[in-house]
């Protein structure tokens, strides 16, 4: 009973999203984007008329002003500046743009021009001063606010009364100011299409991930070739002229050069930023967050101005904002992938029955025996995780190895071994297919083809995206084993999608069904995915009709066959199940049967903790990785099993010293060649009542002339 | 041949003497004993200032919010004093104040880990809005009969020499002791060194930090004491003012490099010796207050320029997150 409850709250609450979404990126600014809500809502309930067309329209061009520059201190923020000058950067453009029209006469498009050079030149002293002569931003761009503002304080005392008189009547002027399109402000219109450039250059153009990758590590960015000074500069560049744009529309609706102008702008512009979420220090950050952060602040400021708050209040609240967010911020930055990691382990429900006996004594299929005690070791210390074995039929052998290549063992001594060719990721199931080309999955990248000569193409690394899959589920992460059809079809197992390669033992932790088997039709080049859900598919092998396929689970401890052809065409049934070990790789055997290896035998313990989804849970949350419990791959054996799934035969090694933990054989000519993702050596052993002349490929497909 | 280098004090010391001679010879009005003694007041609460953020600057951290601390505890001395409480009584609550202001700042610093340039940025921003809006009915608080005789501490003289310049000296002396004497003295510096490093030693490092920002802002709240009894009353508007700036120039041009680890209580006294001489001689050149900040900056400008050249940063070493 409480089992059955157990079995039906882990089938149906779906645990593993939460770490899916919360690694999700999109999630940093959800939390603002709530924030902005709840805002909105309390003053909207607590003042009359804040959500009017009048009140929402003045709200956007201060939030167009204000975007402006929080857009160009996001950009300093994200390459790891800062730029406290932006306030009196607005005031002396504002001055700008005024004195230029209203005392020197210019037309309007020479002032925009102009005012807008001006904001840049302010912005690229700051620039060469932190990006050149590596100054300390903070401090830097402190010292020309001072500067700036007194400049702005001498330049005001001469001009302020000529500007204050003048009253231009510029049509074109006043729409930059009080125009609107569609009802929506000018500034909120030019603010909108800044953004979404802004948008495109920071998540698809080279700059912008120039820009992330300084903010992210300087020295890593520097040393990967970025011109690391230059991009600094610039960005205090583009931070001064959006600064300027911000005073244009500014100077051109309310025409002021008032004293306090600007002052303490660098405290809103910087409380919108980090409230937003954009990271000080650099390196993470988004236009929307920026947009966002603006929006909060800016409710929040005329919210509490319009309910008569005292300047000092004000300042509080902005201050204390900052300081939550701020440390809001460092200290998810700092616990982020904790959190996560946390989270994301999320074990599930996994019942299996006692398994068959394998003792010595007890009978039975799996009764251990001492067959594999005088296997012959084929490039002993000198290869290294050869997790599949092949041969060719020319009988040379093939073992992919840890460190990425394909290394080839030339017939008939195997003695000579030489890399066939090198992939870069770790080569695991191997298939030839009819041309003699060599398919190998790498895990981490996907479904490779190497030609007889030795070169190496990508056949597929992504397959459909499942829409009901919160992670991107389109690229493959762990392709594991392949077989070829007759008709060319490859149909391969992908171990997991919420892993890597070498997080597969989480993998048997979780006991979550997965894994998928995916189908790459070599005619077309198409790849889809076929089945879905499945506990850590691995070994693969095209049955002896031609019409399905037989894959093994490896957690599930099952072997099943896979219809893709014929009457039976999607069905899926069960071979073999409740297997006393780990399945892995499957291969022809010279009598029709298949051979199986099990990669490592059940163990009670992790029997009974596949049981108890709760304790694996509290294990994942509060011990360290390394002292999680792992599945068993030190013994396991090598198995014959028949069509109706009924063991023949099984080979031991009891002493554990040449092939302890074995995931893939192959017969060939009388020898069972044997693999292991954890050995040193190539195993070679003599069969028994084997058909002498077996090659595989060329009784699949004829020999070849 | 034997080559001659001067290290930065020296190299301030000289510049400081070079200045002041030049004012006295062509300023009018700047070699007499009443500007000395205008020069060496107005200088005081500067030095005082100066080495409270010395002290954070040896930690490798910056107390932006020396100005708030100076302001808003003695601002409350004055307005509790006028309210009608007793004097030791307001004094009492303004030291808690400041012993609050800095534990904040210490903890936001040290435990929460957010920059001290940007954690003090907020800090002081939020205790002056609370001066502002909870405790000072004026911006100018004004000096009450309450307060008699407390005005010593800025105008009256000991043996001769004005008290504000023997609280100075007492200041220094004490802050000397703590930074070479004492182990939290050694501490500070390692930890200023490289925080890391201290912190593997087995250095307290976190209450340590706390420390230096409590220390800053009681040696804030004591120059605003003394700057309140010198003038008679508290401007918290001075919260506005650059003065943050001045307190900074004193210490980056008295060679306490930003990084860290370096100088002492001479170096602040060097700074302040110029900055004063600067400001003095600008004033009575009768430069505007705008133009002197103007000069100002450009010197600070020149002052950190400098300050990279001597302790260089690179793409390899500087710090991830560092602003």
């Amino acid at each position: 009973m409480r089992d059955t409850i157990t079995r039906l709250r882990y089938r149906y609450w779906p645990d593993h999203l939460l770490g899916e979404i919360l690694s999700k990126r999109w999630t940093e600014t959800a939390i603002p984007v709530i924030l902005l809500l709840i805002v909105g809502f309390a003053f909207s309930r607590s003042i009359d008329n804040f959500l009017s067309p009048a009140s929402l329209a003045d709200t956007a061009r201060q939030a167009g002003e204000i975007g402006f520059i929080a857009l160009g201190l996001a950009l300093v923020v994200i390459v790891g500046g800062i730029d406290l000058s932006v306030g009196s950067i607005f005031a002396l453009t504002d001055f700008c743009a005024l004195y230029l029209l209203d005392v020197a006469g210019w037309p309007v498009p020479a002032v925009v021009l102009a005012t807008l050079f001006c904001g840049a030149l302010l912005g690229a002293v700051n620039g060469i001063l932190v990006g050149y002569l590596r100054l300390r931003a903070f401090i830097t761009t402190l010292i020309t606010l001072i500067i700036y503002r007194s400049a702005y304080d001498l330049l005001i005392q001469r001009y302020s009364n000529a500007i204050a008189s003048a009253f231009p009547e510029i049509p074109s002027w006043d729409f930059i100011g009080a125009g609107s399109v569609f009802g929506i402000p000018t500034v909120a219109l030019v603010y909108i299409v800044i953004a979404i450039f802004g948008h495109v250059f920071m998540t698809r153009l080279r700059p912008g991930w120039h820009i992330t990758a300084i903010g992210g590590s300087r020295r890593s960015a520097y040393n990967s070739g970025i011109p690391v000074r230059r991009t600094i500069a610039l960005c205090y560049v583009a931070s001064g002229a959006l600064t300027s744009i911000g005073a244009l529309f500014f100077a051109s609706r309310l025409g002021t050069v008032g004293g306090d102008i600007g002052v303490g702008l660098e405290v809103i512009v910087l409380t919108a930023t980090v409230l937003g979420g954009i990271t000080l220090g650099g390196g993470k950050g988004s236009v929307a967050k920026s947009a966002v952060g603006v929006l909060i602040v800016l409710l929040i400021t005329n919210g509490l101005t319009t309910m008569n708050a005292r300047g000092g209040v004000n300042r509080m609240a902005l201050a204390g904002i900052l300081l939550v967010a701020a440390m809001v911020d460092i200290r998810w930055q700092k616990n982020r992938t904790r959190i996560i990691s946390k989270v994301y382990v999320a074990p599930t429900y996994h019942e299996l029955p006692p398994p068959p006996p394998t003792e010595i004594g007890q009978g039975g299929p799996f009764e251990q025996n001492d067959k594999l005690r005088d296997v012959e070791a084929i490039g002993l210390g000198r290869i290294e995780a050869p997790e599949d074995v092949i041969l060719d039929r020319h009988d040379n052998l093939y073992a992919g190895s840890r460190h990425g290549d394909i290394m080839r063992f030339l017939a008939p001594d195997y003695q000579t071994m030489e890399v066939f060719a090198h992939i870069g990721g770790q080569p695991l199931g191997m298939a030839f297919d009819r041309e003699d080309n060599l398919y190998v999955c790498i895990g981490g990248m996907g479904l490779y083809r190497i030609r007889p000569d030795g070169a190496v193409e990508k056949a597929t690394d992504e397959t459909n995206r499942s829409m009901r899959s919160v992670n991107d589920d389109s690229r493959l992460r762990l392709a594991d084993d392949l077989d070829i059809t007759d008709d060319g079809l490859i149909f391969f197992s992908e171990a997991t999608v919420r892993y890597e390669m070498d997080e597969w033992p989480i993998d048997g932790l979780e006991a979550r069904g997965n894994g998928r088997i995916i189908c790459y039709d070599t005619k077309t080049g198409t790849t889809r995915t076929e089945l879905r859900g499945l506990k850590f598919p691995n070994g693969i092998c095209v049955a002896s009709d031609g019409q399905s396929i037989l894959f093994a689970e490896t957690f599930g401890c099952s072997i099943k066959r896979y219809w893709f052809a014929g009457p039976k065409k999607g069905r899926v049934e069960v071979v073999m199940d409740n297997l006393p070990g780990y399945p892995d790789n499957i291969n022809l055997a010279s009598d029709g049967n298949y051979w199986l290896a099990l990669v490592g035998m059940r163990s009670p313990s992790l029997d009974l903790a596949w049981k108890m989804p709760g304790f694996r849970r509290r294990m994942a949350k509060r011990v360290p990785v390394d002292e999680w419990l792992f599945p068993n791959i030190n013994t396991g054996c090598v198995v014959k099993f028949n069509e109706q799934g009924k063991i023949v035969e099984s080979f031991w090694d009891l002493h554990g010293e040449n092939h302890p933990m074995i995931t893939s054989m192959r017969e060939h000519r009388g020898h069972l060649y044997l693999g292991g993702i954890l050995n040193n050596r190539i195993g070679r052993y003599k069969l028994d009542n084997a058909d002498p002349n077996f090659v595989q490929y060329d009784k699949r497909w004829g020999k070849q002339s | 041949m034997k080559r001659f280098r001067f290290s930065q004090q020296e190299i301030v010391f000289a510049v400081f003497a070079l200045l002041f001679l030049v004012f006295s010879i062509f300023l009018n009005g700047f070699l007499t004993a009443e500007n000395m003694l205008t020069l060496l007041q107005n200088v005081a609460v500067l030095g005082i200032l100066g080495l409270a953020m010395a002290i954070v600057v040896i930690g490798r951290g910056i107390d932006i919010s020396l100005i708030a601390a100076l302001a808003v505890p003695p601002g409350l001395v004055l307005q509790m004093v006028q309210n009608g409480h007793s004097l030791p009584f307001s004094l009492l609550i303004a030291v808690l104040l400041t012993i609050a202001f800095g534990l904040v700042n210490g903890w936001l610093i040290a435990y929460a880990e957010v920059p001290s340039l940007f954690a003090t940025l907020a800090t002081g921003l939020l205790l002056a809005g609370l001066g502002q809006a909870a405790l000072f009915q004026l911006d100018v608080v004004q000096w009450s009969a309450g307060m008699n005789g407390f005005e010593q501490l800025g105008q009256g003289t000991l043996l001769g020499i004005p008290t504000s310049i023997v609280m100075f000296a007492i200041a220094c002396i004490v802050v000397a002791i703590l930074l070479r004497q004492t182990r939290w003295g050694a501490y500070i510096y390692a930890i200023g060194d490289n925080p890391y490093a201290a912190r593997v030693t087995g250095i307290p490092s976190r209450p340590i930090i706390v420390l230096q920002y409590v220390i800053a802002a009681l040696i804030g709240c004591f120059a605003g004491l003394v700057m309140a009894a010198s003038v008679n009353s508290m401007p918290t508007r001075v919260f506005n003012s650059t003065l943050i700036y001045d307190v900074i120039l004193v210490v980056v041009l008295g060679g306490i490099g930003l990084s860290g680890g370096r100088g002492g209580v001479l170096n602040v006294i060097i700074g302040t010796l110029l900055i004063g001489t600067m400001l003095n001689g600008m004033t009575i050149m009768d430069i505007s207050y705008a133009g002197q900040n103007l000069i100002k900056g450009v010197v600070l400008l020149l002052a950190v320029i400098t300050d990279s050249f001597l302790n260089p940063r690179n793409e390899e070493t500087a710090q991830q997150g560092d602003i």
